[in-house]
């Protein structure tokens, strides 16, 4: 239908029947197989491709439903063989052979070969490529394709990480051509179709090489306001909510209609010092900060008995985490001695540049509240999420900022003295590259606890808290991931009854 | 022969003036173009930004620049902006890899009915509703239609869209809180559905401020010489009203309905956000948070059209229903 005669068509049909037209039940899915799960997100995909700014939504919407990579990371964060059957290492710990699983199929009815296998590494790491991690291939010396079911992939220094990051690389057809608007992949759902601003379709694959999904198809509906997606979980036009993100929200979900689960989360609310300029380069004024600050009483008011407090960078589901809370403890009379120390016992003054959008705002209010008990004064500088990334973010142009960092295993960023935040220790760089290096998970554990200890020592910032991943579902579901790690959300083992 | 004549004279007039308005309606289509062109890059920030991750390299970064052409220079940006106005195609957004003009199309399958839809049941409560209220101007109903409209363009139209939402979806369950069908108008019994609440809060706030306008437009024809001398000379009150009162009512009437359905087309983005209509309001706020300047030139050319051609549209209305205009100097600037 042509896009004039459709919005004729529509409107005639509008002002025509709307008085007449009668209202009625609206269709309600059969059994159990044949259920289609609408699932309400507040993030929709900018495109469909992850190596192209796909953001947030695309690994929600598509990872492990359309996309599958050799490794998956499952939803308590356990790594397992998904297009790759076996893979060994050799003794140097430099070269990785992977035997691919046979009788898979893309969606195209194309079969899967190490070509395919090659190609979505190249795209990762090409000149182009936008990919979140990108730079944790340039270990990477060549990738080789001895035949049709093996992938030979050598490196230039051990990466113990390697088979982790690999999880995040999606098997692309290497003879598609667009990776932004369409999607061919080996999981248990096709693509069907992406209605922008509203929804995306996934339906069953018949032709999977592993369990197929109990459901016949997922619909992901997209909000920009919370309250219309709740609204829409009440009505019972979704059946699920991936992240619930106002606390407030949960009262209206009370009852037998409705369950709400607290899963495990990695998103980290920092307050970030830029480490290179003062007052924020002295350790003693960054540790007096973090200790006038009360995180706990934050999260609480923020998220209700929802959320953690960590202390660190790291989340109790990464194998490096430790519980740091201690080491800055929320003591006023501890951050004015530190102050004094620093020759700053009157105070200071700092801006704190505040992204717009929640919870920085209340965050930032309630930091200015608690910093003013230690005679020190904050400026609250509100901005876009724009001027985030052009002026914090790129030129490193400001003091203090706050920013939620949503990914697992990213303590290791503190091991960048050219990162955002500045923070430059040279014994922290040196366990990093060590940890990579690292010829056991227990070794690689080991440095990167003390890491995170150190950073915590130094404050290289103040980690407020760890969000919490909450999930409300109509209780006529079940199967959905509870953690939803990484914002991915396998939707094959929902069921609806 | 002289009729003749005073007919064909008018027709000149007419066309004359349907020239000049079209002229007009160009150049501001012109002069929009290039200001919009303008605006847009004014915005602070970078399109690229929207597609980097806070945990983006520098490499990462020129390469999003590269990707989404902020990193060509303006006056070509510009150029590329002019050829593509001339097939009227927007080329293809930076960030999705949409076709911009399907995509408008698309969101305009929303935004039109439910724009039109609004303002058509606004009228037919706002005429009758405003006439009685001229007509009974002072008795207790009257006054109650009075301070009902006032009441009314005092509301926001969010909060109308809220209160609709808790008492039909929540509360009765009878119609959806929000969205469309995932099919669109293929599934028109549930497209209208989901249009209903929506265009239902655009006409409870439209047809406030219409009754308001209806009212005071019929109050200057009842009080005009015109009407006295109509009735002096025998005709009944609704005769007078009928013949003379209505197409004096109706001509600053319409000018109204031409402002106000433009700015409801505009600020139907409002409605759209409440309902989670994909309409064209929702792409351009989703656009402007990007950058996505293919998007936001495109929209906003096609609203600037649209607000234009309305305007265009009710002058020529106007001149229809009250042919006084066509002989004034105001009558041809219009």
């Amino acid at each position: 239908m042509k896009p004039t005669k459709s919005i004729v068509r529509a409107t005639i049909a509008l002002l025509t029947g709307a008085l007449a037209f009668g209202i009625s039940a609206p269709a309600f899915a059969a059994s159990t197989t044949d259920a289609t799960i609408n699932i309400g997100s507040l993030y929709e995909p900018q495109n469909l491709d992850n190596t192209g700014g796909g953001g947030q939504g695309v690994t929600e919407a598509l990872n492990g439903n359309v996309y599958e990579s050799l490794f998956k990371l499952n939803d308590s964060g356990k790594l397992t063989n998904l297009l790759a059957k076996s893979y060994k290492i050799s003794a140097d710990g430099l070269t990785y052979t992977i035997t691919l699983r046979s009788g898979v199929k893309f969606h195209s009815g194309k079969a899967l070969t190490s070509d395919d296998v090659k190609f979505s590494l190249s795209k990762v790491t090409a000149a182009d490529s936008l990919s979140a991690r990108k730079s944790a291939f340039t270990v990477v010396s060549s990738v080789a394709t001895p035949d049709a079911n093996t992938v030979v992939i050598k490196l230039s220094n051990r990466s113990i990480s390697l088979i982790y990051n690999l999880s995040y690389v999606w098997i692309l057809n290497s003879a598609a051509t667009d990776f932004k608007t369409k999607a061919d992949g080996t999981g248990p759902y096709t693509f069907g179709n992406w209605v922008h601003g509203s929804t995306i379709k996934l339906d069953r694959f018949a032709g999977y090489w592993g369990p197929k999904a109990k459901n016949k198809s997922v619909v992901f509906h997209y909000f920009t306001d919370a309250t219309a997606l709740n609204n829409a979980l009440l009505t019972g036009a979704v059946d699920v909510i991936t992240s619930v993100q106002s606390p407030d929200a949960l009262a209206s979900f009370k009852g037998t209609k409705f369950k709400i689960t607290n899963g495990k989360s990695t998103t980290k609310l920092l307050l970030v010092f830029n480490d290179r300029v003062a007052p924020f380069n002295n350790v003693l004024v960054r540790k007096a900060v973090s200790s006038a600050i009360d995180d706990a009483k934050l999260l609480k008011s923020i998220w209700g008995n929802y959320g953690q407090v960590i202390g660190s960078m790291v989340p109790p589901t990464d194998p490096w985490y430790i519980n740091l809370n201690k080491v800055n403890p929320y003591n006023v009379t501890l951050a004015k001695k530190l102050l004094a120390k620093a020759g700053l016992a009157k105070g200071f003054t700092f801006t704190l540049d505040t992204p717009n959008y929640d919870p920085h705002p209340a965050a930032a209010a309630f930091i200015k509240s608690e910093l003013a008990k230690v005679g020190i004064t904050v400026n609250i500088n509100v901005i876009t999420a724009d001027e985030w990334y052009t002026r914090v973010f790129k030129k490193t142009d400001y003091v203090a900022t706050l920013q939620e960092h949503v990914n697992d295993r990213d303590v290791v960023w503190y091991g960048n003295p050219d990162f955002y935040w500045g923070y430059n220790n040279q014994d922290v760089t040196a366990w990093v590259n060590q940890a990579e290096q690292a010829t056991s998970a227990a070794k690689q554990t080991t440095l990167l606890k003390k890491v995170n200890r150190k950073i915590a020592e130094d404050a290289a910032s103040d980690w407020i808290y760890l969000y919490p991943q909450i999930v409300v579902a109509s209780s006529k579901v079940s199967g959905y991931p509870l953690n939803g790690l990484n914002s991915q959300f396998f939707a094959y083992n929902i069921v609806k009854k | 022969m002289i009729e003749l004549r005073g007919r064909s004279e008018r027709f000149g007039e007419r066309s004359d003036w349907l020239r000049r308005r079209l002229a007009s309606l160009l150049a501001s289509l012109a002069a929009a173009s290039i200001l919009l062109f303008l605006v847009v890059r004014l915005l602070p920030g970078d399109p690229a930004n929207a597609l980097l991750s806070a945990e983006s390299t520098p490499e990462q970064i020129a390469a999003a620049r590269r990707l989404v052409g902020s990193d060509v220079p303006l006056q070509q940006q510009f150029l590329h902006w002019l050829g593509q106005l001339g097939t009227l195609d927007f080329g293809e957004s930076f960030i999705s890899g949409l076709d911009v003009r399907a995509e408008i199309a698309s969101r305009l399958a929303i935004t039109v009915p439910l724009t039109l839809g609004g303002f058509v049941l606004a009228l037919f409560v706002a005429v009758p509703v405003g006439y009685l209220a001229a007509a009974r101007a002072r008795s207790w109903l009257g006054v109650l239609i009075g301070n009902l409209s006032q009441f009314g363009i005092a509301i926001p139209v969010f909060w109308v869209g809220i209160v609709l939402t808790f008492v039909f979806a929540l509360r009765l369950g009878w119609l959806p809180a929000g969205g469309f069908p995932l099919d669109g108008w293929s599934e028109r019994g549930e497209a209208m559905r989901s249009l209903l609440l929506p265009v239902l809060t655009i006409a409870i706030v439209m047809s406030a401020s219409l009754t308001r306008y209806v009212r005071s437009a019929t109050l200057d024809v009842i009080g005009s010489d015109f009407i006295r001398t109509a009735r002096a000379q025998g005709a009944s009150y609704g005769r007078a009203m009928w013949q003379h009162g209505l197409r004096n009512a109706a001509a600053p009437v319409i000018s109204v309905l031409g402002i106000e359905l433009a700015t409801t087309f505009i600020g139907a983005v409002v409605v759209e956000q409440v309902f989670a209509l994909p309409g064209l309001g929702s792409l351009l706020v989703r656009a402007i948070a990007q950058h996505d300047y293919q998007v936001i030139q495109g929209v906003l050319f096609v609203s600037t059209l649209v607000v234009l051609c309305s305007g265009f549209v009710a002058d020529l209305i106007q001149r229809l229903v009250d042919p006084r205009l066509a002989a004034t100097r105001a009558g041809h600037a219009r």
